[in-house]
């Protein structure tokens, strides 16, 4: 008797526990073997790059929050850097200073939603993901206090951020900064050596080098596959040149390194956070523009190291009070490119964790 | 033969097991009685504990708004579930799709006819128990895969496959563990196991109860083994077409196939009804509330396994490890007469290290893809 099989077409998602969103993933599989995959997107277009276009610059700093929602500050960074940098604005040290500030506290909650969740497609019942909300709750305290907002800021400015911290916002974030190693410590001594994660992540989904740069990506999926890149180094903007910082890198490029990248660049984070507390200055944190802002024609790209990557925006200007064209360049998306490559020849399981490990947000994606 | 080393723990046994007034049909009444009710109260008290129990694992507080502690949590889930509306797919098998739920609930309910919950109190005596708990709570498995087959659902065949996979391999080094339990109490009754162990037996026999408890966590399907029902791979795996009283059938099937598992590592490894001071009955409920307590700790602590990987496990390393055990049961059960003494426990313990220590380097699941 001959056993006849064939392979058959799978949907995982738009709605699935573990497609962080409304991804959707027709996967062909052979019995549990994934041998084809076709990624759908689109099912969170909003049209934010075209919106854009039909508000002033103030106005679109709102829809950046609602790109990457899980980082929210990174994105208010990335797109008044590009503002400042076409109108030839300075930021006032403290201002610069309280950016460095947030856009760390948001890398820090991203990267714990990112391994939580990951831990999470890897079949741990809830537990590493409650325990890292548990200290990202505590990060979202902190931006409640400066901006009155709990997941979509609008904290920063063009030409700074939006108000001065209370007074009782450097204490209380001194002592998160001074209890953070030790929950990654927790963390990371729970996770790190486990075997069963061990088995189900080492060689397991490994982007090479050479793809990792052909493909552009950027953020941890670049740096755990062996590339020292990272935009706060290679091209430091606001005040980052002035931290002592390490930037992590993995050797295999496989999912186990993408989560040790993570994890170690929560340190860094760390280490940054007690740097710029050391030395933030007294001052103003907003340059004033004009009501009616337009800056002169022209065009400009400003971007920033985003917890997922390398976020950065293009702005055209026609002079008027509206970007001519507002370009966002999500790297959900552009990291999300190498999935085919990673997924194909491995188990339906395997190809979880490997979507998890890329760690995409479809606001940003899909825009 | 019955083991009588030199220390006997629990002092001399009640001798007499009580006489049932009422005859056959009496005890017959009893019992159903106090499966069908307890039973159930049982399962359902255990899914409050472990609810809760996980909760605190995961720095959270757990149901507590229904009744006392969140007490009635189960009650007005079940209430809530009955009241649900009950689907059936369109181009589903209507007739297997029915009866899955069935086919999985009553085995697991017919294993505690054979579970004593005090000397000589239980449904039937017999004295092929441990056989015909192997073979009713494989049963099970045929309810999940009919489950599969009938939601004409590609997770839930998917999930359905995984569990018969598991499920066949498991069997194998779960039953040669039993084997070594049966040599050492010279019984298949599980009563006359309970009166054989002096020493309990997770003490002459830790490897054994080691690969019984994890070949039990992947025959009921528990982390890290529970692939047939990876939330985050195949969504609910088996019973993603399932709602309503027929979801919680399988829910309940889920709690009651840990507590039946607990009540028979109870009963073969922990000395079931016997103890000092408390009457029987408790501490029967206290060895059980201890082994559910190890699976849902364990449950709330590792990552799962994928699926090639479970299949090694199960025949790379829990199979050799199983008959190497059977084989060192049965030469000291040959040298000492059936009589160990208590010594034994060091060299079992010591046998256990050595076992485990050298079959893990020797076979490693970290490295990746891992070809079965």
């Amino acid at each position: 008797m001959v056993l006849k099989a064939e392979p058959f077409v799978v949907n995982l998602g738009p709605v699935h526990p573990s497609t962080h969103g409304v991804f959707r993933l027709r996967a062909t599989l052979d019995g549990e073997v994934v041998v084809n995959i076709e990624p759908v997107i689109g099912y969170l277009h909003r049209g934010i790059e075209k919106l854009a276009e039909g508000r002033t610059y103030t106005q679109n700093i709102p829809f950046t929050d609602r790109l990457d929602y899980l980082a929210s500050m990174s994105n208010n960074l990335a797109y008044c850097l590009a503002v400042e940098k076409l109108a030839g604005i300075t930021v006032p040290e403290r201002g610069d200073y309280l950016r460095v500030i947030m856009a760390e506290l948001q890398r820090l909650a991203s990267h714990l939603i990112a391994v939580g969740a990951f831990l999470n497609d890897c079949g741990a019942f809830m537990t590493p993901i409650l325990y890292m909300l548990r200290e990202r709750e505590k990060i979202l305290d902190h931006f409640e206090m400066v901006s009155g907002q709990r997941l979509t800021y609008a904290y920063m400015r063009i030409g700074g951020v939006s108000q001065d911290i209370p007074e009782e916002f450097l204490p209380a974030l001194g002592k998160f900064v001074a209890g953070m190693p030790g929950y990654i410590d927790e963390y990371d001594g729970l996770i790190k050596e486990n075997e069963i994660f061990l088995a189900r992540t080492k060689g397991v989904g490994i982007l090479p080098k050479d793809l990792a740069i052909n493909i552009s990506a950027s953020g941890p999926v670049l740096r755990a596959s062996g590339v020292k890149w990272d935009i706060r180094k290679a091209d430091p903007y606001s005040v980052y040149d002035r931290f002592e910082f390490d930037i992590p890198t993995g050797t295999a490029g496989d999912c186990y390194d993408r989560y040790r990248v993570r994890v170690e660049e929560m340190r860094q984070s760390v280490r940054i956070l007690q740097q710029a507390m050391a030395q933030i200055p007294k001052g103003k944190v907003r340059t004033e523009i004009p009501l009616t802002f337009r800056p002169p024609v022209g065009e400009a790209y400003g971007h920033v190291e985003a917890p997922k990557g390398e976020l950065g925006f293009y702005l055209v200007s026609d002079g008027s009070i509206a970007p001519y064209r507002f370009h966002c360049r999500a790297p959900s998306l552009i990291n999300l490119t190498a999935l085919r490559d990673m997924m194909i020849g491995w188990k339906v399981a395997d190809a979880i964790i490997i979507f998890g490990s890329i760690d995409i947000c479809m606001g940003e994606v899909d825009r | 033969m019955a083991i009588a080393g030199p220390i006997t723990y629990y002092g001399t046994l009640p001798q007499v097991p009580p006489d049932w007034p009422g005859g056959f049909w009496g005890h017959w009444g009893t019992f159903v009685g106090i499966i069908l009710v307890f039973v159930l109260t049982l399962v359902m008290g255990f899914i409050w504990v472990e609810r809760r129990g996980i909760a605190r694992f995961q720095a959270r507080v757990g149901p507590n708004r229904v009744g006392p502690f969140g007490l009635l949590q189960p009650v007005a889930d079940a209430i809530k579930v009955l009241l649900k509306e009950d689907i059936i797919p369109a181009s589903g098998d209507k007739v297997v799709h029915w009866l899955a739920p069935v086919v999985a609930f009553v085995p697991v309910l017919l294993i505690f006819a054979v579970v004593p919950f005090w000397d000589g109190a239980l449904l039937a005596d017999l004295n092929i128990g441990i056989l015909y708990v192997v073979a009713v709570s494989s049963l099970t498995t045929i309810g999940i895969f009919m489950a599969g087959w009938g939601s004409n659902n590609k997770y839930s065949l998917l999930g359905a496959m995984r569990a018969i996979a598991q499920v066949v391999s498991y069997e194998i080094p779960l039953v040669l563990s039993l084997v070594a339990v049966v040599l050492l109490a010279g019984s298949l009754s599980l009563n006359d196991i309970v009166r054989a162990q002096n020493i309990p037996f997770i003490l002459l026999q830790p490897l054994g109860f080691f690969i019984f408890f994890l070949a039990a966590c992947a025959e009921i399907n528990r982390t890290p083994f529970d692939l047939l029902e990876a939330e985050s791979e195949i969504v609910a795996g088996f019973h993603t077409e399932y709602s309503g009283m027929k979801f919680a059938l399988f829910y309940l099937v889920e709690y009651a196939e840990a507590v039946a598992i607990s009540a028979i590592i109870a009963t073969l490894f922990l000395s079931g009804w016997r103890g000092p001071l408390l009457p029987p009955f408790l501490w029967f409920l206290l060895k059980v509330f201890a082994v559910f307590f190890l699976i849902f700790w364990v449950r709330s602590t590792i990552p799962r396994l994928r699926v090639d990987q479970v299949m090694a496990f199960a025949w790379k390393f829990l199979l050799p490890l199983a008959f190497l055990n059977l084989l060192i049961t049965g030469v000291q059960v040959i040298v000492w007469q059936g009589v160990l003494p208590w010594p034994v426990i060091f060299v079992n313990l010591a046998i256990m290290v050595v076992l485990i220590v050298g079959w893990s380097s020797f076979f490693r699941l970290g490295g990746g893809r891992v070809e079965v």
